[in-house]
């Protein structure tokens, strides 16, 4: 049985996925989010589990998620809120956080804790891949839990292709040598490295993630590729005008 | 049979250490990892290295016989004199080291991060004298709690960039000369200040550190007439200090390895930074280590009187040194420090840094025998910390 995000993939091209952090801008946001998303036609939802210090990130995201710990959103807690989210959401899930929280509640509570909900895929950027080969993989596969890895513009290409390897449900482009929440808009660099992946022909589908704000960043991110992520523009547009900003923000994507 | 507490081939110290990062720092570690260790081995460098530390640092530092000190304690302390180094402690030890390997590496743009600043200073200093491009980022806080340094280093031509995230202090100082590598991943090199971060680190600046061991061995040899002590004590917050000051004795079993960590103001009053008893396995800063967390795995903040202390974890060396009872553990309080200061001041003539004095807050307490050979790193000199000395004596 082919799983949620390989469906996704198959009937779907230019994939809108949104980044936000859960427990914000209030503590009760994460399913009034998640419903509201999925209403306005959004393909898949990555929730971030916030973490203290996360390194790969920029002000925004950074900003959020110490708010949301400040409201009391623990890794426990989270899952509690989503403990019957499969009852109104139907579009892929994936989780997004770093290895610590994941590692403090336990990797393999934690994996059966997201094939009990529903979620699909996990994003943990500092849990490397040597490690997990050697000593998560298989905790990750007996629940049924994938594994999502990120490629940079820096990475080889014989890492690229062992990182796809390891990847279960599509690789996640980052777009420029940056922490998220940096970007100002894309040149014809970016869009040659998203051609030179693209043509790789990876056993993954390809999403890009980082510096995609608006309709022309992710018009650029998507001409090569299957997908694009929006993270720090949305959590932007959440802190200026609140949850009722979803219809009006996607529209300002898709059109 | 010997037993090692060197790093392994994974850049693991027993279970502690590895390298936890997000694909972005992979090929900035990865090209540090594949080099280092043939890079330090060069003689050419090897001969760079040792005369920067001869002429430029002031290599070899003394090993001083502290006669009023061993007196008051009850057995022969020897003081290893760091802060008679160039800039005022040990840290440009490692940062001579580091810029060398940069240059190597042929990086034109160094970052570092900075608690007190005195890793700061020592990385600005090294920069000036290489003419390479320095920023050094330093949270908020400490910004303001220590302004000659921040002079020092503006001085130097460093800029100094503040960390304004979380509390805005060595933790958030590291977050932010992390990010910053991610988004220059080609031509920066970000010299690390402790023996923490992602593997390469932690050995590469245990190694650069470890002139202090290896001096030390050499000067008893001459004194004493064997090349080691009874024990070595060093007090340890990141751990670099320590780690230098261990690093030739750490398989030999007859010496004792006694590492302090700061307290605070106790380490059951919430504002301490004693990681060996108040911290649990975890990832901090691109490592496995123990590490102040709250149940969920947030990083918390710790507290001490001292900057160049106030991290919440330890690096893995030293988190193995604990978990296999190598090293014994202790603790300092702010005020036992203070006082040991205070005493080293009066009985010796010698200011030292509130980081060294929790190593020497603990010497009564550690039941050395008359006739024990006692080493005690002394880190760094306090000059920097004399305002924090006249608050707390009304001087």
């Amino acid at each position: 049985m082919s799983t949620r995000i390989e469906q996704l993939f198959q009937k779907k091209k230019k994939v809108l996925s949104i980044y936000f952090t859960a427990g914000y801008p209030k503590h009760s946001d994460t399913l009034p989010i998640l419903e509201s998303l999925q209403e306005q036609g959004v393909d898949m939802v990555e929730i971030g589990l916030p973490f203290s210090d996360p390194l790969a990130d920029g002000p925004v995201i950074q900003q959020s998620s110490t708010q949301a710990l400040a409201m009391g959103m623990t890794t426990e807690v989270l899952f509690d809120q989503l403990k019957d989210v499969r009852s109104k959401i139907e579009i892929p899930l994936v989780i997004m956080g770093y290895f610590n929280p994941v590692l403090q509640f336990g990797v393999d509570a934690f994996c059966r804790k997201c094939a009990e909900i529903g979620i699909d895929a996990v994003i943990l950027p500092d849990l490397p891949l040597t490690v997990y080969e050697r000593e998560y993989q298989e905790i990750f596969e007996r629940h049924g839990i994938q594994l999502i890895f990120l490629i940079t513009p820096q990475t080889s290409d014989e890492r690229i292709i062992a990182l796809d390897q390891a990847s279960k449900g599509f690789i996640y482009l980052v777009s420029t040598a940056s922490v998220t929440g940096s970007g100002s808009g894309f040149g014809q660099a970016q869009v040659d490295y998203f051609k030179r992946i693209s043509d790789m022909k990876l056993k993954n589908p390809i999403v890009v993630g980082f510096g995609i704000k608006d309709r022309e960043t992710f018009s650029q991110a998507t001409a090569h590729t299957d997908g694009a992520i929006i993270g720090s523009a949305f959590i932007n547009a959440l802190t200026e005008k609140g949850t009722a900003v979803i219809p009006e923000f996607i529209k300002g994507i898709r059109g | 049979m010997k037993k090692s507490y060197q790093v392994d081939e994974w850049g693991y110290y027993g279970t502690f250490g590895g390298a936890y990062i997000p694909e972005m720092l992979y090929p900035n570690t990865e090209e540090l990892r594949s080099q280092y260790l043939k890079i330090m081995a060069e003689p050419e460098f090897q001969k760079e290295f040792n005369q920067l530390l001869k002429d430029y640092v002031g290599r070899p530092t003394p090993l001083y016989l502290a006669q009023r000190l061993s007196a008051q304690v009850g057995c022969k302390i020897y003081l290893k004199r760091e802060d008679l180094c160039h800039t005022g402690a040990h840290k440009i030890n490692n940062t001579i080291g580091q810029i060398l390997m940069a240059k190597k590496l042929g990086k034109s743009r160094i970052i570092a991060e900075t608690g007190a600043g005195q890793h700061g200073v020592a990385t600005a200093t090294v920069c000036a004298l290489m003419g390479m491009e320095c920023i050094v980022y330093m949270g908020e806080v400490d910004i303001k709690r220590q302004a000659p340094n921040v002079a020092r280093m503006k001085m130097l031509g460093a800029q100094v960039r503040p960390a304004t995230s979380g509390s805005k202090t060595l933790k958030d100082a590291t977050n932010e000369a992390i990010r910053d590598w991610i988004n220059n991943p080609v031509n920066t090199h970000y010299i690390i200040g402790s023996v923490v971060g992602p593997h390469p680190y932690p050995d590469m600046v245990a190694r650069f550190q470890s002139v202090i061991a290896q001096e030390t061995m050499e000067q008893l040899l001459e004194l004493e007439g064997r090349d080691y002590p009874d024990a070595v004590v060093a007090c340890v917050g990141g751990g670099s200090n320590a780690a230098g000051a261990y690093y030739h004795y750490l398989d030999r079993e007859e010496v004792r390895i006694i590492a302090v960590e700061a307290a605070g103001k106790g380490i059951d009053t919430h504002e301490s930074a004693a990681t060996s008893v108040l911290g649990r396995e975890g990832i901090i800063h691109g490592s496995k280590t123990l590490l102040m967390q709250s149940p969920d795995g947030q990083i918390t903040e710790p507290y001490s009187i001292s900057a160049g202390l106030d991290y919440p974890g330890i690096g893995p060396m030293h988190a193995h040194l604990f978990r296999s009872k190598r090293g014994e553990f202790i603790s300092a309080t702010d005020q036992q420090a203070m006082e040991a200061g205070l005493m080293l001041s009066q009985l010796e003539g010698i200011i030292p840094a509130i980081e060294t004095s929790h190593a020497l807050a603990v010497l009564d307490q550690l039941n050395f025998k008359s006739t024990d050979v006692v080493v005690v790193n002394l880190s760094g000199r306090g000059d920097k910390d004399l305002n924090t000395y006249i608050d707390y004596f009304k001087l």
